[in-house]
């Protein structure tokens, strides 16, 4: 009599026997990835198939998250996990853990896919960049505290620009809170309008130390940066995605020191140049200012002094005429009004008087006699003609 | 907010105005000779501020109400 089983019981079955299986515990397994879905849970669900064949396979949410690229339709890939039996639906499937491009590594694909990615958004257009300040007041540095990178950045700017002032916010370069740390510290810094240029990057390492400055969420603080972004990661050879995204790629961060901040030996220089120039300009104006004055000079009446002293001259000999000439009307006039006055005074004159026929007696006193009564016999008087007078002496007085 | 670099500036500024409207020519004497002065001035004060500063570094930090806190911060590689 042969026995019967469920099928859950087979299932079970075979479930244990794939997990004795040291093989299918943990296996990698190359294939291209088709059916590729991902669902709301987080979960991923697709086929791996090569010529011949297909096996089904999921990579959970926590497995997931841990990817550095996109899995995709038609993508080559190596998957690793564990071969299991799936009792609900009787199939076998592979527990992916984790997956790799095949044939590039798959940092250096998920670089591609982000850059292209952030391509097609724009990001990298050169119509986004914003212009660096020329003279940085405060520039914000967004690196690890205890980094080389921040102290041959300080080095630099103290030695080319100490006008400006330093911001530090100190955040992790590496590692998982890497990306988060930066991301943020690039919108605090906008937030809070900390400085007005901003420097972030970090020294040389390997391409896992610089991946944080792969990761879209530090690429998309720097895209939504208003605050310019220079960005300084590694060596000259490191390109990162933030140096596609920055207003401004620094080959390093020293480099990045040197781009951010004019140097103060240049300053000098122009300064004095400038000063130079300056004087240049007032030494010409001058000059202009002489040979205007030599023009003007030239000019017939300024050409010797005595033209100006002739001039004024004419001008005071013209003013005495005008002067002299209302004088001499003003003496006619005063001459005319004598001259009758006169005439009135001489038609009152004694002497005319005297010249109709009469005469006058004055006494020794020579005072007029008005009176027969002044005089007394034997008295000289003088009787007084038109022509002259008599010295008389009186005989005798009737009254 | 001034700060050092914000005077420099303004001054450098000022500086490239005084030499332009020098370079026209169309100024009186008498304002040429007060530009003349002002930019030599200003380009001794922009020789001071530089030979003067001192860069400074200050860390910031979230303070409690999530404003930025300043905290004073040394290089101690540069110190060494």
């Amino acid at each position: 009599m042969q026995q019967v089983y469920e099928v859950s019981q087979v299932n079970e079955y075979l479930k244990l026997r794939f997990e004795d299986d040291e093989f299918l515990s943990a296996i990698f397994i190359r294939g291209e990835i088709s059916n590729y879905k991902l669902y709301p849970s987080g979960h991923h669900y697709f086929s791996l198939k090569d010529a011949d064949g297909a096996m089904r396979c999921v990579m959970f949410k926590g497995s997931a998250f841990r990817l550095r690229f996109k899995p995709k339709d038609g993508m080559k890939v190596v998957a690793f996990g564990r071969v299991a039996v799936y009792p609900r639906d009787g199939v076998y499937q592979l527990y992916c853990e984790a997956m790799t491009p095949d044939g590039v590594g798959d940092l250096h694909a998920a670089f591609e896919q982000l850059k292209e990615k952030l391509q097609a958004q724009g990001l990298f257009s050169l119509d986004r960049k914003k212009p660096l300040p020329a003279y940085p007041h405060r520039i914000a540095i967004i690196t690890s505290a205890a980094g080389a990178a921040l102290h041959d950045m300080l080095r630099i700017l103290r030695k080319r620009y100490p006008l400006t002032e330093v911001k530090l916010l100190a955040v992790r370069v590496q590692g998982e809170e890497a990306p988060a740390e930066i991301a943020a510290a690039i919108r605090y810094a906008n937030r809070f309008q900390v400085a007005d240029l901003i420097i972030t990057g970090r020294g040389g390492g390997s391409i896992e130390d610089l991946w944080a400055f792969n990761d879209e969420r530090v690429a998309y603080a720097i895209a939504d940066s208003e605050i310019p972004v220079i960005s300084a990661v590694g060596h000259e050879p490191d390109v990162t995605i933030a140096d596609f995204v920055a207003d401004l790629r620094a080959a390093t961060p020293s480099n990045a020191a040197e781009l951010a901040v004019p140097d103060q030996t240049e300053l000098h220089k122009t300064l004095q140049a400038k000063s130079t120039f300056l004087l240049t300009l007032l030494q010409k104006r001058l000059k202009q200012e002489r040979q205007r004055l030599l023009a003007l000079a030239s000019a017939r009446s300024l050409r010797s002094p005595v033209n100006y002293i002739n001039d004024r001259r004419l001008r005071l000999d013209h003013s005495h005429q005008r002067l002299c000439g209302a004088s001499a009307q003003l003496l006619s006039r005063k001459r005319e009004r004598f001259v009758r006055l006169t005439a009135k005074l001489d038609a009152m004159s004694p002497l005319k008087v005297l010249s109709r026929g009469y005469s006058m007696a004055t006494d020794g006193e020579n005072k007029l006699i008005r009176s027969v009564d002044a005089v007394s016999v034997g008295e000289r008087i003088t009787v007084r003609f038109s022509d002259g007078a008599a010295i008389t002496e009186v005989r005798e007085v009737q009254k | 907010m001034s700060s050092k670099s914000q005077s420099f500036e303004a001054s450098v500024a000022r500086l490239d105005e005084i030499v332009q409207r020098m370079e026209r020519g169309d100024v009186p004497l008498e304002d040429a000779l007060k530009l003349f002065e002002e930019g030599t001035q200003l380009v001794a004060a922009c020789t001071k501020l530089l030979d003067e500063a001192e860069l400074k570094v200050t860390r910031l930090t979230k303070g409690a109400d999530g404003s930025p806190a300043e905290t004073e911060f040394t290089d101690d590689a540069a110190l060494s």
